[in-house]
């Protein structure tokens, strides 16, 4: 194996690479038209464009990611994690092809594929697995459901990721759900196939990395609990599982292995398992790839997942045997995502013109600056993960991070996963898969201070021509539409004036706030506000100012001077011919009532027809024309009586 | 070049002695513009209420982020005709020089929270002048117009002169100087041509009124009843007459409108960018509000200041051990290289030889003029009228009033008798011309004008073989004196449009480098000049 070529986009792409290169391969990138100038494609040894933004045309289409593999000379390849890294055709298509599959058999992955033969497998082979039943037709599913009892969780057979996942409390509500559930379930895997299960609630996600090689040895990393989700997909991930002693995850790793040798797996896997608060584990699925969360993992054990994948993909044995293995500290990770979850966590799309992150904990990220965040693909921007001598520091540490990371460019969910470590049930360790649902209206958005209306307005003040005297005798007004991410946009007014010595007197409602500005390098300021100085991170963007600071990311411009809608004039009722002609049709009648705009006179002149228009809506009167009749410019044709107010114009 | 040696000890008891005066004349200034500014506040209540903007807001949304701008003759007529205290000063409308969509614009505003933005004699003066600066340095004029026209209190003074208002529109037109005008609310009988011989007009829906007559007139002469709108609305001019180009719904629209118009032509009147890698004095700028002498008796050494506003504080002086009076030297100032002409004393006839001299050498390679203006006039003596005085002295004069190249002007101190000409006073039509506010101005000093009327007086009385009462002598002096110091202060000068206005000595330098910089752009900008300026047809 010398060259790899990774059959993914984003962060995963470069991580992936950034392993193999240090070991010394040749790395190879294949990327969509708009992903062309992406990070992991400047940094691949070389890269293969697929023509096509979508990812059905590029990252799944396989053909041409063979293609690549061929054209560019890779002898291996490497799927990451989504688009085809579950694909057994994709995995067979390449051993067919004499390339190296760095990922589990076919088999293995078909064995796990399909939920509802996996869940039978695992029965069958004694690992505890909550109620459950497949069934062909809708009927059949709502007949399940009933017997297994609510409340149920209908699920995707061929799925994952959360898509064609629907939790049923009430029965009633069953049969809206299986077909909502089978719609994205077509669109998400192309099968509508789904099964039902016995939903367990308050229950933790919790879930054990193993390894195996293709000679019989297989261990386990440890767990990772991964209950903070949004729609069914994580945010928070973190190792070990809080409250989680040493038996319980001896039991769950002998189960994982046991899962594993099952159906003879090889390479890095994850077996995911329900946890209840009776300390029960249940069977979940198993994800035959590299997890997005698989930082955490590499953290406490201090190993590198993807070098274990590529030992194993040449045939080697695992590194460490069972007992070698052991956990110090702890790891959490949060998943930065282009999203706006104070607006049901709509996914957001942009250009990142400022990013910067921390350097005193490890981010696996995804984008650069600038760089687009195209609405085609998921939009995870990146994943920052802090490690500690305890779940404390690491969770202190994380908060740190995320305060100090900068994107922007686009509404991201950075001040909602600061809001998530920070919430007491959080710290207490007390999450389970409900964690949002139960506390997401707890997390206050964040809050737009004067001092961040005092500072945008500064920045948009910034002199670009040091020349000019600084006019300290004129005060403009100004009319910021602000946007957090949350909430409604607002609009707020202030005024700012120069003070002569380089700073800033802003005016808010009846408060004055003075600030100076100091640039610290490109994208950073520092400002003074009240004694205090901080510092924000700044990006323009034609008018578009964006400000992040420790607690919020915003939005900003100064609509002051924004083109206006021109008031409708409403006319004064007097019809008048606008040019000497001839009446040829009259499209009212004394009395009529007109609407604005309705036409009322045609006159020709000069060879062509003019339409004459209602000036407003009210009741025709003083007629004074017929069809026929030779009418002078500005002659009254007939007056508009205005309507009443509160009249049928509206 | 070499860098000029500061004398100047900051921590003196005379430093501080001289910067006290100066904080006193800043305070002086300041407190007068905080008292226009308090009854520009007043009428914001009337202003909310029509959904108006303050006249000042408006110039500070037209401008630049940062609000570039070098304001113009904002004291003028300060305690003339009609303003009794001070507090209206400005000559009814606030004008300067600023940088729209990266171009430098002359913008003339009417004051209109202030006696309805009427123009008397002084606020005309001022808009001649600013029309004049925009003609010299090639500067598009953006007009905000909101007045209740003349003062008719003063019409005698302001009806002839007034043409030339629309004569210098007439004629940016035609040299190729666009000019945009917004109507914010009246712009009446004379008033009305201004928007009329603007090349681009915007009209304030409901507020722009711009006819020859009112209602009332209307009613009186030829007994119509018309209103507002139908007589000259917004909306009136932009369908039936064409006198307007836009509507514009609010003042902030309109404001919008002139920015985005003034962008269609900002690439052609665009400033150059200030060269990079100019150095800062040695000294700092501060100091300059400590070197001229509290008592004007006293002398200074006009190289202080130089040493303290152009680069480096670096001066190639001219003939340095020919005359000390007058300073003669070449520096540059923001990268802009420049003759400097200064005062240490009263211009002699050698004095005056020289400075005609370098002058010619500044045109013969086109290079502009500061003058520091800081003399006592020319020489007077036996000896010196026997060395030319008057001869050399006309020379000198001679070569300012021709010379080719952009002259600035800024009076640090005395400005007295034919130094003030010589120096390229106001009536040497210099193309920008500041006072600091210790300058003093006049034929001669109160003191020295007291003491030629007591001799004269004496004298007369001695014809006629009389005594001269000591007393009455004392009184002459005294009335003599303080006349003519209290009409010698730069507030004096700046509200007859003596000057440009009274700076902060510590934004000399940004000013200067400014001016050369807008100076030297106009020299070098092509006009697409016509014969008739551009009419509305």
């Amino acid at each position: 194996m010398k060259s790899i070529l990774v059959a993914n986009r984003g962060e995963i792409a470069l991580r992936v690479m950034r392993t193999a290169r240090r070991l010394g391969y040749q790395t190879v990138a294949v990327c969509s038209e708009p992903d062309r100038d992406a990070p992991h494609v400047r940094f691949a040894d070389r890269f293969v464009v697929l023509a096509g933004a979508t990812a059905a045309e590029t990252y799944l289409d396989v053909e041409r990611l063979l293609d690549a593999a061929r054209s560019s000379g890779a002898d291996a390849v490497h799927p990451g994690y989504g688009f085809l890294s579950e694909n057994a055709a994709f995995a067979s298509a390449c051993l067919e092809a004499g390339l190296i599959w760095i990922g589990p058999p076919p088999a293995a992955i078909e064995a796990m594929g399909d939920k509802s033969r996996a869940r039978a497998a695992m029965a069958a082979a004694g690992i505890p697995c909550l109620p459950g039943a497949s069934a062909d037709s809708s009927e059949a599913l709502i007949a399940e459901a009933e017997r297994i009892g609510c409340p149920v969780m209908i699920k995707a057979a061929a799925g994952g990721g959360g898509k064609g996942m629907r939790l049923v409390s009430d029965p009633a509500e069953l049969a809206d759900a299986i077909v909502s559930a089978a719609r994205e379930a077509r669109s998400s895997f192309g099968d509508g196939a789904l099964i039902v299960e016995k939903a367990l609630e308050p229950a933790r996600h919790v879930e054990i990395q193993i390894f195996a090689d293709a000679h019989g040895n297989v261990c386990h990393l440890g767990e990772r609990d991964c209950s903070v989700q949004r729609r069914h997909q994580k945010i928070i991930e973190e190792s070990p599982a809080p409250g989680i002693d040493q038996s319980l995850r001896q039991a769950m790793g002998e189960a994982a292995v046991e899962v594993a040798r099952t159906i003879d797996y090889v390479g890095a896997g994850t077996v995911e398992f329900l946890l209840g608060d009776d300390d029960r584990f249940y069977f979940l699925e198993m994800n035959t790839r590299l997890q997005v969360e698989h930082p955490v993992t590499e953290l406490v054990t201090g190993l590198d997942l993807v070098a274990w994948q590529l030992t194993i993909a040449e045939g080697g044995k695992l590194p460490l045997t069972q007992d070698q293995i052991s956990l110090s500290g702890h790891a959490i990770e949060a998943r930065l995502y282009a999203e706006a979850p104070w607006r049901g966590f709509l996914p957001q799309s942009g250009e990142i013109l400022c990013w910067q992150v921390p350097d005193d904990v490890r981010v696996d990220a995804g984008i650069d600056q600038p760089c687009r965040v195209s609405p085609h693909y998921d939009p995870l921007l990146a994943k920052i993960i802090a490690h500690g001598p305890d779940r404390e520091s690491a969770r202190r540490s994380l908060i740190r991070a995320l305060a100090r990371t900068v994107a922007l460019g686009t509404v991201t969910n950075r001040c909602y996963l600061i809001g998530v470590l920070e919430h007491p049930e959080f710290v207490a360790g007390r999450v389970s898969t409900d964690f949002i649902e139960r506390h997401g209206e707890e997390l206050a958005p964040p809050v737009l201070k004067p001092r961040h209306l005092a500072l945008a307005a500064a920045l948009l003040e910034q002199p670009a021509d040091k020349r000019w005297p600084e006019a300290e005798r004129l005060t403009r007004p100004m009319r910021l539409a602000a946007d957090c991410g949350a909430g409604e946009p607002g609009e707020h007014s202030l005024s700012l004036r120069r003070t002569g010595d380089g700073g800033c007197q802003v005016q808010i409602d009846d408060a004055e706030y003075r600030i100076d500005l100091e640039p610290v390098a490109a994208g950073s300021v520092r400002y003074r506000h009240d004694g205090v100085w901080h510092r924000a991170c700044v990006a323009r963007k034609a008018d578009q100012l964006w400000l992040a600071d420790e607690q919020l990311d915003l939005a900003i411009s100064d609509i002051m001077l924004a083109p206006r809608q021109a008031a409708a004039e409403a006319g004064d009722g007097q019809v008048l011919a606008p040019i000497d002609g001839r009446v040829i049709a009259l499209a009212c009648a004394e009395g009529d009532q007109v609407t604005a705009g309705q036409v009322l006179v045609t006159i020709e002149a000069m060879k062509m027809e003019t339409a004459i228009r209602a000036d407003r809506a009210g009741k025709v009167v003083g007629l004074g024309v017929a069809e026929g009749d030779q009418v002078k410019s500005r002659q009254c044709l007939l007056r508009i009586e205005a309507a009443e107010s509160g009249s049928e114009d509206d | 070049m070499t860098v000029i040696e500061s004398r100047i000890a900051p921590g003196s008891p005379e430093f501080a002695a001289n910067r006290a005066a100066m904080d006193k004349h800043l305070a002086e200034l300041a407190d007068i513009h905080a008292r226009i500014a308090e009854r520009e506040q007043a009428a914001r209540e009337k202003f909310d209420r029509r959904g108006q903007l303050l006249p000042r807001e408006r110039v500070a949304l037209l401008l630049d982020p940062g609000a570039p701008f070098l304001e113009l003759c904002p004291l003028a007529g300060y305690r003339l005709h009609d303003d009794r205290d001070g507090s209206t000063a400005g000559g009814g409308s606030i004008a300067g020089i600023g940088l729209v969509a990266g171009m430098a614009v002359v913008v003339s505003a009417s004051n209109s929270a202030i006696k309805g933005g009427t123009v008397s004699p002084s606020g005309l003066q001022k808009g001649l002048r600013v029309q004049r600066i925009a003609l010299e340095n090639r500067l598009p004029m953006i007009n905000l117009i909101e007045s209740g026209g003349a003062n008719l209190n003063y019409q005698s003074e302001l009806f002839v002169e007034g043409a030339r208002t629309f004569a210098n529109q007439a004629r940016l037109s035609a040299a190729g100087i666009p000019q945009i005008t917004v109507v914010h609310g009246n712009a009446t009988a004379g008033g009305a041509y201004i928007p009329g011989l603007s090349d681009y007009v915007i009209m304030v829906r409901n507020r722009a009124r711009v006819y020859l007559a009112g209602p009332p007139l209307v009613k009186a002469a030829i007994g119509e009843d018309a209103d507002d709108e139908t007589l000259g609305g917004a909306s009136m001019h932009a369908s039936i007459t064409g006198t307007a180009e836009w509507i514009a719904e609010d003042d902030a629209d309109s404001i919008g409108q002139a920015r985005r118009i003034a962008k269609t032509f900002a690439g052609r009147f665009e400033l150059p960018a200030r060269p990079s890698g100019v150095a800062e004095p040695v000294y700092p700028a501060e100091e300059l509000l400590g070197i001229m002498p509290a008592d004007p008796r006293q002398p200074a050494d006009c190289r202080e200041i130089i040493a303290r506003i152009v680069d480096g504080s670096e001066f190639l002086e001219f003939k340095a051990g020919y005359d000390d009076k007058t300073i003669c030297g070449e520096a540059a100032i923001g990268g802009q290289r420049c003759g400097v002409l200064g005062n240490n004393g009263p211009i002699t006839a050698d004095g005056a030889t020289k400075a005609a001299q370098f002058i010619q050498l500044c045109c013969q390679v086109g290079k502009p003029l500061i003058y520091l203006q800081n003399t006592t006039g020319y020489m007077v003596g036996t000896e010196a009228e026997q060395a030319g005085i008057v001869k050399h002295g006309s020379k000198m004069i001679q070569a300012v009033a021709n010379a080719t190249v952009p002259q600035i002007t800024v009076l640090v101190g005395g400005s007295f008798g034919a130094g003030n000409y010589g120096m390229c006073g106001r009536g040497l039509d210099p193309r920008f011309i500041f006072a600091w506010p210790n300058s003093r101005i006049g034929v001669m000093g109160g003191e020295q004008a007291a003491r030629v009327m007591a001799i004269i007086t004496e004298a007369k009385h001695a014809r006629a073989g009389q005594e001269v009462n000591p007393q009455m002598l004392e009184m002459i002096q005294q009335q003599v004196r303080e006349k003519i110091d209290s009409e010698s202060t730069a507030l004096f000068a700046t509200a007859r449009l003596w000057d440009d206005g009274i700076i902060d000595p510590r934004d000399t330098r940004q000013i200067l480098s400014l001016c050369l910089s807008l100076c030297v752009a106009g020299d070098r900008r092509t006009l697409q000049s016509n014969t008739f300026g551009v009419a509305r047809l």
